[in-house]
């Protein structure tokens, strides 16, 4: 009996470390490190530890919960097959998948697929996202908690080019941008149940930018930007704290670092939340030259790195936005880099993964070649990198 | 004892006795299916789903089925994934109700996409009754289905040479509806000298009474009811945007069936143009509206509004637009209002509209009349 107790116990506390995790777009903290693999000891050498293939087409990144690895896909003629998928870390077996029919719009321009938006977990669930705005919740056994089709409830909620904010989870809310020409809007849902928590009108302006974390203190703000700039919201209320309305990018996102976001706004624009006025944030900096392609920018050390879209990888000092160094990469890039061991990560759209040294002004340390187009932000964790194409999930090993 | 330790006996024993304490799988699926938009039921739908998910029985598989049947698109996917989640266990455990999958995927009065969730789980337990059911699939009313038996003769074609492969590519086009499978098609029937019309073969529409241009500077004429929303007159002459208007009959060649307002009147900015078409058919019937258009539209059918959508310039695509509805015994009327904005960037010239009538399969439904307009 006590065996068996313990068992119990042990299943309640399946929810797995958070700091080994990478829940959602850009890990969990949505920043493209993850505070184990960002000092992880690698050479730069990238050598595969397995492949697994996939059922269907997408370019959301792998997400990581413990030892499994999730991922979704999509299939069929008009890619109206919406999948989730869950993978063994270790040797890439599948451990099980879950299929459902979309209830939106699955058109899409040929380059993206439906299964663009990156899914989130809360480390108990797992929130599935897709360009036909279907919302899927699941448990780590791919037993289905909830659904929402954002797209069923709005008709309107739809891009003729495809959607592809990812999804932010925070405590108990899980948020979803629907951003588009028409009926546009972003939702925060209860994780439990998948009913809204709230609901805010945004841009009439077609929007592929996801979410992105920023924390206020003791309060979690997600911070959504738009053709009209960047809208800080408290994540628990929906409440609007302050807003930035000089414009921004619509496809390459944010990232936060501190108390400052770095905004791809006439060129690269560093804000920070008002201190005398707390709906006005302060600009840092602006610098017209940072001027990123689709890939996000990142900040790593006392540096923010822009690729363009000739492929060219810029530092530029935190402090002031002033570049420090380029390098020339074999772009073009759809996927956003990441860090790992202190060398950044970058995949071009040909599936040419390529480790770049930041200690030294940006060359390449090593070339990968997948032999696939790429377009799907890579995934980290402290023992390995999780890359993904249409048709295969590979793990690429760190370390020993 | 503590608490936690009698919790988790609780917890336990419940485990062990299944369904003793739960509620039966009718019960929970009407708890389930009374699901509805925006997360209405949600809280009650996600206790049953989880319920439904742990204690079905492979017994109760077919029954899921049958309630999906008809459910509304998000309560089948509920269904689906206590379906998925108990046939997974069933499946693992050799335990699959195959003759009942089968008798239910043999059903055609089943769900289309209900009956290929069937097959499959079906072909998990007993791969061989993919050689029973293929040949028998062609005129299927799952579009799945179909394209699996066209995709055999498709191969089978491909393997063949002279009359025998011409007989077989068009056989493979009685079934095919999905557009790369009769391009596919189309190309071998090209090559054998014989080609396809695919404006025919999808139903295109291509020929309209078009009235217009009436305003759209500034993007304001979307929601304005321009005479043609109020009454269809076709020898009414209305004052347009750039002076008097009147209908006129046009016809578009395009290979593609796409119909060129910018091409067949003028390439005018911040526009609007009507089309307006009748359609006969014999029977009361379900149907698909299908449309393909980079500019901001509104549709009618018999005078009822069925779909406006306003998004301008994010490409053109075919079927990039379906809306179900209905057509009645008879002459029914269509019109079409398709605005043009005012962006002068080289992408975003098109003034254009694919437009078709067809069945859930995507199979065209012709009017009974000579090509749709009168």
């Amino acid at each position: 009996m006590q065996r068996l107790l313990c068992c119990g116990l042990l299943c309640l506390g399946l929810s797995s470390s958070l700091l080994a995790d990478w829940r959602q777009f850009r890990g969990t903290d949505n920043t493209g490190l993850s505070p184990e693999a960002a000092t992880v000891d690698w050479s730069g050498e990238q050598e595969l530890d397995w492949s697994a293939e996939l059922p269907g087409r997408g370019l959301s990144s792998p997400v990581i919960v413990g030892d499994q690895v999730i991922v979704t896909a999509c299939s069929g003629p008009r890619e109206e097959r919406l999948h989730v998928l869950s993978f063994s870390a270790k040797d890439g077996s599948r451990q099980w998948e879950r299929q459902f029919w979309a209830t939106g719009r699955t058109v899409c321009h040929p380059k993206t697929s439906v299964a663009a938006p990156t899914p989130a977990s809360d480390g108990k669930r797992i929130f599935a996202f897709y360009s036909s705005n279907d919302l899927v919740c699941l448990d780590l056994d791919g037993n289905l908690l909830w659904y929402r089709g954002l797209t069923y409830d709005y008709p309107n909620a739809s891009n003729s080019l495809g959607m592809s904010s990812s999804l932010l989870v925070q405590g108990d809310i899980v948020v979803a941008m629907a951003e588009c020409d028409d009926e546009s809007f972003t939702i925060g849902l209860n994780t439990a149940t998948g009913e809204t928590s709230w609901k805010l009108d945004r841009p009439r302006k077609a929007n592929w930018t996801s979410p992105s974390l920023m924390t206020a203190g003791d309060k979690a703000q997600v911070l959504l930007q738009s053709s009209a700039g960047v809208a800080a919201v408290d994540v628990a209320s929906g409440e609007v704290k302050w807003t930035y309305a000089d414009g921004a990018a619509t496809i390459p996102t944010l990232v936060v670092a501190g108390d400052v976001a770095y905004v791809p706004s006439n060129g690269l624009t560093a804000l920070r939340p008002g201190t005398s006025n707390p709906a006005v944030p302060e600009i840092v900096w602006q610098e017209g030259s940072l001027r990123p392609g689709t890939a996000s920018p990142i900040v790593f050390g006392d540096g923010v790195y822009v690729i363009n879209t000739a492929g060219v990888l810029t530092k530029a000092s935190l402090t002031d936005g002033s570049r420090v160094w380029q390098a020339r990469m074999k772009g073009p890039f759809s996927a956003s880099p990441v860090v790992v061991g202190g060398k950044m990560l970058c995949v071009n759209e040909e599936g040419v993964s390529q480790v770049i040294d930041l200690a030294d002004e940006g060359k390449t340390i090593s070339t990968h070649e997948l032999g696939e187009t790429v377009l799907a932000t890579p995934s980290v964790t402290a023992d390995g990198i999780y890359l993904r194409s249409d048709g295969h999930l590979w793990k690429l090993r760190l370390g020993e | 004892m503590s608490a936690m330790l009698r919790f988790l006996l609780v917890t336990i024993l419940l485990c062990c006795t299944g369904r003793t304490f739960a509620a039966e799988p009718a019960e929970l699926i009407s708890r389930i299916t009374a699901v509805e938009s925006r997360g209405v039921g949600n809280a009650v739908a996600t206790a049953a789903v989880k319920e439904l998910e742990s204690t079905a029985a492979p017994a109760d598989l077919v029954t899921i089925l049958g309630a999906m049947n008809t459910a509304d698109p998000l309560a089948a996917n509920w269904l689906r994934g206590a379906f998925e989640a108990a046939a997974d266990r069933a499946t693992c455990a050799g335990m699959s109700p195959v003759a009942e999958l089968e008798a239910f995927v043999r059903n055609r009065a089943n769900t289309p996409r209900v009956r290929r969730l069937a097959y499959e789980w079906l072909l998990k337990a007993d791969p061989e009754a993919e050689t029973r059911f293929l040949p028998t699939l062609l005129d299927d009313p799952s579009s799945e289905m179909r394209r699996d038996a066209v995709a055999r003769l498709i191969s089978q074609a491909e393997q063949q040479e002279g009359t025998a492969a011409l007989a077989t590519w068009k056989q493979a086009l009685s079934g095919a509806v999905d557009k790369d499978q009769v391009k596919k098609i189309a190309d071998a029937l090209k090559k054998a000298g014989e080609p396809l019309d695919q404006v025919q073969h999808f139903g295109l529409i291509v020929d309209w009474h078009v009235i217009g241009p009436f305003d759209n500077k500034d993007l304001k004429g979307f929601p304005v009811a321009y005479p043609p929303e109020t009454e269809i007159k076709l020898d009414a002459e209305y004052a347009g945007q750039l002076g008097p208007v009147t209908w006129q009959q046009l016809h578009s060649d395009e290979a593609d069936g796409a119909f060129d307002l910018a091409k067949l009147t003028e390439p005018h900015k911040g526009a609007v143009d009507y089309l307006f078409t009748e359609f006969e058919v014999a029977q009361d019937q379900p149907v698909e509206f299908r449309l393909g258009t980079a500019n901001a539209w509104k549709l009618w059918v018999n005078g009822q509004l069925v779909f406006a959508r306003e998004e301008y310039h994010r490409g053109m695509q075919f079927d990039q637009y379906i809306v179900p509805g209905k057509l009645k015994a008879g002459t029914n009327t269509i019109l079409l209002k398709v605005c043009q904005n005012e962006q002068t960037q080289d992408w975003a010239q098109r003034w254009a509209v694919q437009f078709r009538v067809c069945d859930e399969t995507g199979k065209a439904v012709h009017s009974l009349s000579k090509s749709g307009a009168r």
